[in-house]
């Protein structure tokens, strides 16, 4: 069954890839949607069978590599964790499917399209079945790939090619990190695989690891290292500048890829890795600040910015951030949980803006837009329903996993606990007010595109809106559905050993149900504070924002240039790298080893060539006749000493 | 001679096909010439595959041995292959075909002198991996300069003289060196027999010069940083076969010297000098990498990048343990692979528009799909992407090495950021954007004969991603007697020092 699950998506996406012109539009269509209906319905059974049914699978396809002491395998290893990401990653991918089939109604490259979909896809469940590190890695760089395809799709825009660029290159930097943490385990556990690094971390505590004049407690250095990776790949704080360039793709792959399934792979692997973690108190604290800080970080750009996408970029970005204090604080369900919510409302919110994208003939600056609620009322309920789940409202899925992350994080008692619920409620605060911002400027108001647009708005085809209500109906039940099982009384029957606790005694989530009154209140009344702020300058004094933009210029415009960080890595590492490139191809190769080297010997050469000019004839087979005679020489001389 | 000499047939089969070449006449002599130099070495292949299925991989010991006097008393002609050795042969047996067929059209002028030129360079690129005497392995060995020297020299760009002559000088320095520490080991071992010196245990002291002399060579061949510089040019000026083989085997004759002498011969001198290694290596990666971010012209580019994949070779061979060995040669073979794919990706649209000059292409995509596909994968096989064979080697290799030196492989890893900048950049100048340059659009999109030449590569690149097992499991016990055989020697040196 899990080979279906897996290879189903990568054959589909090789016969559309290869054939898709020979298969046609339709044909390459249907091959790919029908490989992920039937991935997406087996991935549920699975979940079923291992989530609900208490089971763990374990599966070897074949050996991989064998090296020395060194072995690994293709298998797939399903535990509840995996299933989860299952369903998660084939539901949406399934969804997202469907959607493209009619939001790339007038694309060229439909074939193509639906090939690099189904292959992310493979790849993205290669990463999340994996039973050992290599494997995961293979998965980690495999959907990397997908997505530098899908962001550079239009690649005639210099724009769209540049973004795929850097995210191949940002996650690269991550995946560096990434890498030497797989090495350094291989190093002190002799193994990569899953289970038996696991069973050796407890036994490594204490121990240190020597790097340039340092030494590093052992399991914190490969923590660290790790969660770089994790960083890279969530686009957290330091290395989140590749996620909202990466709207240059098309919005479904944005949907996919870098809402709901792709960007959360760094959750799922230090939630997997969560027995060597668990051994580390500091990284944990590190994953924690860094993932409160990016809430609160991702969320102040998001206030600021103009095009729908990138709002919800930047709003994704900030809730990864949630994910990640959530894991910092040990709060493994939370986590995977707001993982699991936050996949049905974020593919929601973009397939929406997709849809409003769609009906302005592909504007995407939301002062371009408003007044959009009369003309498109389906997208416009959809997209409230999905604002409704992201910030939070009472019953909807957002409420029970992001109310659960701040309270887990309150609970936890440590200080950085302490910072990351203080973020986690004012990241709450601007989440309501920049999801309302957009939801005000893009469907309230008078409308401010131009004549020939406003009369092309039309809402979209069933291709694209069916999707969005099955969504629609994952952003509302979700949350109510699933909360015993992943944060609640099923617990531990419903993660077995998929998740580790160290101190499985005082489980952060249950401390998390009995934080006092106000802490529960907390997320609540600043998202209703949220709201009314945003009521208040985008509906009633339109006039607002832009006299706050001119008071406080500076704040926004480090909010609107997103804290400079582009430019400040562009000073520091981009530019240095060329500037360090040619200083070294014109000085380095050419003006010193070239100089006093070949060129140095052939000039002395030539100047006494050119005082035997009868040697000189100019002629390579002269030359290369010399040299045989060399080699002879040689050989005569060797044989001559021989005997 | 006891079996069937199986290792001189295929060695020298490439010059009958000399023979062949030689005997065209008429109109058709160049079109029949080709024919005869692709089923030769086609024939070449076949014949080794001989080797691949009865190759036993049990034993450490040399296979297919012949051995017959020949020079003198002491001089033989000694030939056999082992576990690693084999992978080097096949590798050139396996590429000669493809390189026949890369000058198919491009070549018009003296087309018959072309082909003998490959053909006799196939011969003695087979010897080198065969030969078990070093006077035969340093006729081989330096034999090929005078074939590629001529490749560079006659069929080559506009400033060949140049980069024939950089090459001669480089390589020239390099075997000097390494003859004199031949002679001297002769006089030492009384032996040119390359598996009785590999017992021998040559002086502590000596060990250093003499690892020193090879090395000279050797660093030239890899190439290393910094006697790279003749690399760059050479590929530039070269016709596209001729770089496809240059980077395709003649690089992997460094990496296997140092295999085949330095590491067995000179136990403790590797071990002493190997911060000399790492250093250089890790320069090599990161220099070579940058200087390949700015460089215009694609040739160049895949050059300089090719310098630091070896750089991971060099570290692999060095880390002396298996993973790194086995996967210093995996990086070798995918290199093989994926650089000769690449030069042939450059020789795709060369061929078209006769300019190696990145800022001339653009957009091809929009008219060449199959050639953007096939481009595509090999960036990607290059950046070193899991499921291709170089992913496997590379990984291999920095786990071996991190295991000996944390902070080199920190270095060396940085080399995968790098190396996927300067790909990517490449891909997008040349291939991604609008079709704006008008000689552009008349492009054709890749042939029969091109599209033959890159399959096979694109299915090799992946079955050893995906399946090294099959590569693997020929070199697991020679690397390990390998292995063992070093620590037995570093064992008995540090052992005469307590005494």
């Amino acid at each position: 069954m899990y080979q279906i699950i897996v290879f189903g998506p990568l054959l589909a996406a090789i016969i559309a890839g290869l054939f898709g012109r020979q298969l046609g539009d339709k044909g390459a269509q249907a091959v790919t949607c029908g490989a992920l209906v039937l991935s997406a319905i087996l991935s549920w059974l699975a979940f079923f069978q291992i989530a609900l049914g208490h089971t763990v699978d374990h599966v070897i396809i074949m050996n991989w590599v064998t090296s020395g002491d060194l072995s690994f395998d293709w298998g797939f290893k399903v535990d509840t964790l995996t299933a989860v990401m299952l369903v998660v990653v084939n539901t949406v991918s399934c969804l997202v499917h469907i959607y493209s089939v009619g939001y790339m109604a007038h694309d060229p490259h439909k074939p193509r399209f639906m090939a690099y979909l189904s292959f992310f896809t493979f790849a993205m469940l290669m990463l999340v079945t994996a039973d050992n590190f290599i494997q995961m890695f293979f998965g980690w760089e495999g959907v990397g790939l997908a997505s530098y395809l899908l962001i550079g799709f239009w690649y005639k825009k210099p724009s769209a090619c540049a973004a795929a660029i850097k995210a191949f290159l940002v996650n690269r930097v991550g995946d560096f990190g990434f890498a030497l943490g797989i090495f350094a385990i291989y190093m002190v556990t002799g193994a990569v695989d899953f289970e038996t690094v696991f069973a050796a971390i407890p036994g490594l505590q204490e121990q240190t690891i020597h790097f340039l004049w340092m030494d590093l407690d052992l399991i914190t250095t490969i923590c660290i290292l790790l969660f770089i990776g994790a960083m890279g790949k969530s686009a957290q704080l330091g290395l989140h500048t590749w996620l909202p360039d990466a709207m240059e793709g098309p919005t479904p792959v944005s949907a996919l890829i870098h809402a709901a399934t792709m960007v959360t792979a760094g959750v799922f692997m230090v939630a997997r890795c969560s027995p060597i973690f668990e051994f580390s108190p500091d990284a944990l604290a590190f994953v924690a600040f860094i993932g409160a800080s990016t809430a609160i970080f991702a969320a102040t750009i998001g206030t600021a910015q103009n095009d729908i996408k990138r709002v919800i970029a930047y709003s994704t970005c900030s809730q990864l951030g949630y994910m990640f204090f959530a894991l910092g604080v040990s709060a493994y369900g939370a986590a995977i949980f707001h993982l699991f919510t936050h996949a049905f409302f974020k593919a929601l919110l973009f397939l929406g803006s997709g849809s409003v994208i769609h009906a302005m003939s592909d504007e995407q600056d939301m002062r371009k837009m408003g007044g959009l609620r009369k003309k498109i009322p389906a997208t416009f309920i959809l997209m409230v329903i999905g604002t409704l789940a992201l910030t939070g409202f009472p019953f909807f899925a957002g409420y029970y996993s992001k109310d659960m992350i701040i309270e887990s994080a309150f609970a936890s008692g440590s200080s950085i606990g302490g910072y990351a619920f203080a973020m986690g409620v004012l990241a709450a605060l601007l989440t309501s007010f920049y999801s309302w911002r957009l939801i005000f400027m893009t469907f309230f108001g008078e409308s401010r595109a131009t004549k020939s647009v406003q009369d092309h708005v039309h809402e979209s085809g069933k291709w694209m809106i069916m999707p969005l209500y099955v969504l629609a109906a994952g952003a509302i039940a979700a949350g109510f559905m699933f909360k015993e099982y992943f944060v609640g009384h099923n617990y531990e029957d419903f993660w077995g050993t998929a998740l580790f606790l160290k101190d499985a005694a005082h489980n952060v989530m249950e401390a998390a149900h009995h934080v006092p009154g106000w802490v529960v209140v907390a997320p609540f009344v600043v998202m209703v504070t949220g709201f009314v702020i945003a009521v208040y300058a985008y509906i009633l004094r339109p006039d607002i924002p832009t006299r706050f933009a001119g008071t406080f210029t500076h704040l926004y415009n480090l909010f609107y240039n997103k804290w400079y960080v582009d430019e400040i890595y562009d000073f520091l590492f981009v530019n240095p790298a060329k500037k360090l490139g040619t200083f070294l191809w014109k000085k380095g190769d050419e003006n010193i080893i070239d100089r006093y080297g070949p060129d140095g010997v052939t000039a002395s050469v030539l100047t006494l060539a050119r005082k035997f000019k009868a040697l000189q004839s100019g002629y390579v087979y002269h030359y290369a006749f010399a040299m045989l005679m060399g080699v002879a020489a040689f050989v005569t001389w060797f044989v001559g000493g021989a005997s | 001679m006891e079996h069937f000499p199986i290792l001189s047939i295929i060695t020298f089969l490439p010059l009958l096909g000399v023979v062949f070449v030689l005997l065209t006449k008429g109109e058709n002599a160049d079109r029949n010439a080709r024919n005869a130099a692709l089923w030769v070495t086609v024939f070449t292949f076949l014949a080794s595959l001989i080797l691949w299925f009865s190759f036993d991989k049990t034993t450490a010991d040399f296979q297919f041995v012949e051995k017959t006097g020949w020079l003198g008393d002491n001089i033989n002609y000694h030939m056999g292959i082992d576990g690693i050795s084999i992978l080097f042969v096949m590798l050139t047996t396996f590429i000669m075909p493809i390189v026949i067929l890369t000058g198919w059209d491009a070549i018009q002028s003296r087309v018959k002198e072309y082909l003998i030129a490959f053909l006799i360079l196939e011969t003695l690129m087979i010897g080198v991996f065969c030969a078990l005497d070093i006077v035969l392995f340093y006729l081989f060995f330096e034999g090929g300069l005078i074939p590629m020297f001529l490749i560079i020299g006659v069929w080559g760009g506009k400033n060949r003289v140049y980069a024939a002559y950089k090459l001669f000088l480089y390589t020239l320095l390099g075997s000097v060196l390494m003859l004199l520490a031949m002679l001297y080991m002769y006089f030492q071992a009384g032996t040119t027999d390359i598996p009785t010196m590999m017992q021998y245990g040559f002086d502590t002291n000596a060990q250093t010069w003499l690892f020193l002399a090879f090395f000279a060579s050797f660093a030239v061949k890899m190439p290393m940083w910094p006697v790279h510089t003749w690399l760059p040019d050479a590929h530039v000026q070269a016709p596209t076969a001729g770089s496809v083989i240059l980077a395709g085997i003649l690089l992997k004759m460094g990496g296997y010297g140092f295999l085949r002498f330095s590491l067995p011969m000179f136990p403790v001198a590797s071990v002493d000098l190997a911060w000399l290694i790492y250093t250089l290596s890790v320069i090599a990666i990161i220099y070579t990498s940058l200087v390949a971010l700015m460089q215009q012209d694609m040739k160049k580019l895949i050059a300089y990048s090719s310098v630091a994949h070896m750089g991971f070779v060099t570290l692999g061979i060095f880390a002396f343990n298996s993973q790194g060995i086995e996967g210093a040669i995996m990086v070798m073979l995918a290199h093989g692979f994926v650089a000769s794919a690449l030069f042939l990706c450059v020789g795709v649209i060369y061929d078209r528009l006769h300019t190696r000059e990145i800022e001339r292409y653009g957009g091809l995509v929009n008219i060449m799909p199959k050639y953007a596909l096939t481009f595509m994968f090999f960036v990607m096989a290059s950046v070193g992407l899991p499921g291709t064979g170089n992913f496997v080697g590379e990984i291999l290799v920095l786990i071996g090495l991190f295991k000996v030196s944390i902070w080199t492989t920190f270095f060396a890893a940085t080399g995968l950021i790098l190396g996927a900048a300067y790909m990517l950049w490449l891909y997008r100048k040349v291939v991604f954007g609008e079709l704006v340059k008008e000689d552009l659009k008349a492009m054709l999109d890749m042939n029969k004969r091109e599209v033959i030449i890159f399959a096979p590569l694109i299915f090799f690149t992946i079955w050893m991603g995906i399946h090294p097992s099959t590569f693997l499991d020929f070199m697991h016990v020679s690397v390990e007697s390998l292995i063992t055989n070093h620590q037995a020697a570093l064992a008995a040196v540090a052992e005469t020092i307590a005494h």
